[in-house]
């Protein structure tokens, strides 16, 4: 009854075609979009802005971009934190040698590069899958980090092995980065990406190669003898993947924390976004979004209930707890809801289309 | 650079041989606890081709449970029997929990589950039992010994005597039990296995209840080298690509690519990135198992993957 197609017929092809194809998903969307851009800025604190909104929206393109490889082209990856620490370090490295650079173009740029190391880290998934590639992605994981860490170029010679994101402004006096931005501005500008980077996902995703990279996920020798060509369908989910998650690594270091060290995108960072799209739901875009709020808001959740239990200085507890209470998670989505909380949006929208009555 | 990497760890190895030879033995030694935690691994592939991601999350919880028992004031033997009883009983727990839930699922979807079981074990362990660093001795002699005019760490050389009395009493288990025979069964073709009248549920109780004790084993070796601390669990992930090395099928396998790792990450950090800055002992096994993947993806001693559609 709320979620009600009739009377929505389509009369062109375009009209078929659109992403959201009902009335009530794009007045849905335009409110979300719309609450997001002006009513959260102008309601929420500064804390919500700066410690949930942020990271929460720079693990959703995290964890959209996993989801493009691990979702859609079916290829397992556990070096996401190696990918994300790619992005940030270029980030780094371009916006210190070229400052007059916009920090979108920079922000562009390192997700290419980071591209660019995901395809030849995803070289191996032409002769491998499954959790034999998850051990190879690891060799990304641990030699990025490592490089980062141990190759004083990369921090430009600091003796720390900090990078620190210099002021840069998006548009003339608007800073989003350094010391000086304000949250406001952080927040829209994240926002701003996020949405845009997810549209394109999403289209990706209803596009021929999205149809290719889903073809080799559900069986790839299958889809190799019905045309599709293994090597660009692979590669290209692995340099699409990694696009966007050099993107959000750079986000990280520059827009939410201002400095970070490589250790920072250690293998628990590849975990927790692999979570997010467990959680979420697999090979869906709303689900990174689901899975990422849902893994930023456990520790708060976690500490909050400790402290009103009357456990003060329980973090490392609270720690452990929240490992007890992820694992539990995964696995219990994995038996009662493989697909995650994009799928229960989707009953839920069955539920709400035929109620009150059952049919 | 070119001289630097290519010639010249060359001529500092031929320079003093014996000192290439105390770092290979070493490594090998160090080898032979990598494969001590990929025996678990390989146990669980055969008998129910679940990829356990959890192996080293069971190390370190087999660990703890052991150090946090002796801390309690209990006999190291009891605390030994007791701690192999809580495995069995993990055991039981994840295969009534974890795995019957997902008998027929895909091979990916329990290995994420698994990754599942290891944060949830490293959790679990560390809130029962804290997560301060543990100092564990049971008693094996440390420092160093002397063998035919080599130096060599007498604690590593317990240690593979150790590895080596497992893989002997579990290559006796498989092959002269009725309980082995069926693990062996179970692994060739669980159809078959079952139709014959093998209880599937029970076989994976077992085995995962032995690649438990194999843990406890790994985490009391790896525990008194460095300590029962999280960091094990990190360790344990190195088994990974001994395993890639060596099949993921093959007993022997996983011994002959530990020893490979063992013995070639120690002379790579050695002679060529020590004097650069080092630790690419954290790498070097992925980075070699993923160059090796390449090539020969079965593994050395890994059955032909065939595939049909």
């Amino acid at each position: 009854m709320f979620y009600f197609e009739t009377g929505q017929y389509k009369t062109s092809y375009a009209a078929d075609q659109q992403i959201f194809p009902l009335v009530q998903d794009r007045v849905g969307i335009a409110v979300i979009v719309l609450l997001a851009f002006v009513a959260v800025p102008l309601l929420a604190s500064p804390y919500w802005l700066g410690t949930i909104m942020v990271p929460f929206l720079i693990f959703a393109l995290a964890a959209i971009g996993l989801n493009l490889l691990t979702g859609y082209a079916g290829q397992l990856s556990l070096g996401t934190g190696g990918f994300m620490a790619t992005g940030a370090f270029a980030a780094y490295k371009l916006t210190t040698a070229f400052p007059e650079l916009n920090i979108v173009v920079v922000l562009l740029l390192s997700g290419t590069i980071t591209a660019l190391v995901g395809v030849l880290f995803g070289l191996p998934s032409l002769r491998i899958k499954g959790f034999y590639l998850a051990v190879a992605t690891l060799a990304a994981q641990f030699f990025l980090v490592w490089l980062y860490n141990k190759v004083p170029w990369f921090t430009n010679y600091s003796a720390s092995g900090v990078i620190s994101a210099p002021p840069r402004d998006v548009v003339p006096g608007v800073q989003v980065t350094g010391a000086a931005a304000s949250t406001e501005a952080k927040y829209l500008f994240v926002l701003t990406l996020v949405v845009v980077l997810a549209w394109v996902a999403k289209n990706l995703t209803r596009s021929k190669l999205g149809r290719s990279w889903m073809a080799i996920r559900d069986m790839d020798i299958a889809a190799e003898i019905i045309g599709i060509r293994p090597t660009t369908t692979k590669l290209s989910a692995f340099a699409i993947s990694s696009f966007y998650i050099g993107i959000a690594g750079a986000l990280w270091a520059f827009v939410h924390t201002g400095s970070v060290e490589a250790l920072a995108f250690e293998i628990n960072v590849s975990f927790a976004v692999l979570f997010m799209i467990i959680i979420g739901g697999l090979g869906t875009i709303l689900g990174g979004f689901l899975g990422a709020a849902f893994i930023v808001l456990l520790p708060i959740l976690v500490n909050t209930t400790l402290l009103a239990l009357g456990l003060q200085n329980a973090i490392e507890l609270a720690g452990h707890i929240e490992f007890m209470i992820m694992g539990a998670l995964i696995v219990a989505f994995l038996i009662f809801e493989p697909h995650g909380m994009a799928r229960m949006w989707q009953i839920l929208k069955q539920k709400l289309r035929t109620w009150p009555f059952p049919y | 650079m070119l001289d630097l990497i290519l010639f010249e760890p060359i001529r500092e190895i031929f320079e003093y041989p014996p000192f290439f030879f105390e770092v290979l033995i070493g490594g090998l030694l160090t080898g032979v606890m990598y494969a001590l935690v990929a025996l678990g691994f390989v146990l669980i592939f055969k008998a129910s081709g679940v990829f356990n991601f959890a192996q080293g999350a069971m190390v370190l919880f087999a660990a703890l449970t052991f150090v946090g028992l002796i801390d309690l004031g209990i006999n190291m033997w009891l605390a030994l029997v007791l701690a192999a009883g809580v495995m069995v009983l993990l055991a039981f727990a994840i295969e009534r929990v974890v795995l019957r839930p997902l008998v027929g699922q895909a091979p990916i979807s329990l290995f994420m589950a698994t990754i599942g079981i290891a944060f949830f074990l490293d959790g679990f362990g560390q809130t029962i039992w804290g997560s301060d660093v543990e100092v564990l001795d049971v008693g094996i002699p440390d420092g160093p010994i002397i063998v035919g005019g080599l130096f060599m760490n007498a604690f590593d050389v317990y240690a593979a005597l150790v590895c080596g009395v497992l893989v002997a009493a579990l290559a006796l288990f498989f092959q002269y039990t009725a309980t082995g025979r069926a693990l062996r069964a179970v692994a060739d073709d669980h159809t078959a296995a079952m139709s014959v009248g093998i209880p599937l549920n029970r076989i994976w109780t077992i085995v995962w209840a032995v690649a438990g004790i194999v843990g406890l084993v790994a985490g009391i070796m790896w525990g008194s080298k460095l300590g029962v601390q999280f960091t094990l669990s990190l360790i344990a992930l190195k088994a990974l690509p001994v395993l890639i090395l060596g099949g993921f099928t093959s007993v022997p396998g996983a011994i002959v690519g530990g020893l490979i790792i063992g013995a070639g990450e120690k002379i790579f950090e050695v002679f060529w990135v020590g004097l650069h800055g080092g630790a690419a002992e954290d790498w070097f096994a992925y980075m070699l198992a993923m160059v090796f993947l390449l090539f020969r993806p079965q593994g050395l001693f890994g059955e032909k993957i065939i595939e049909r559609v």
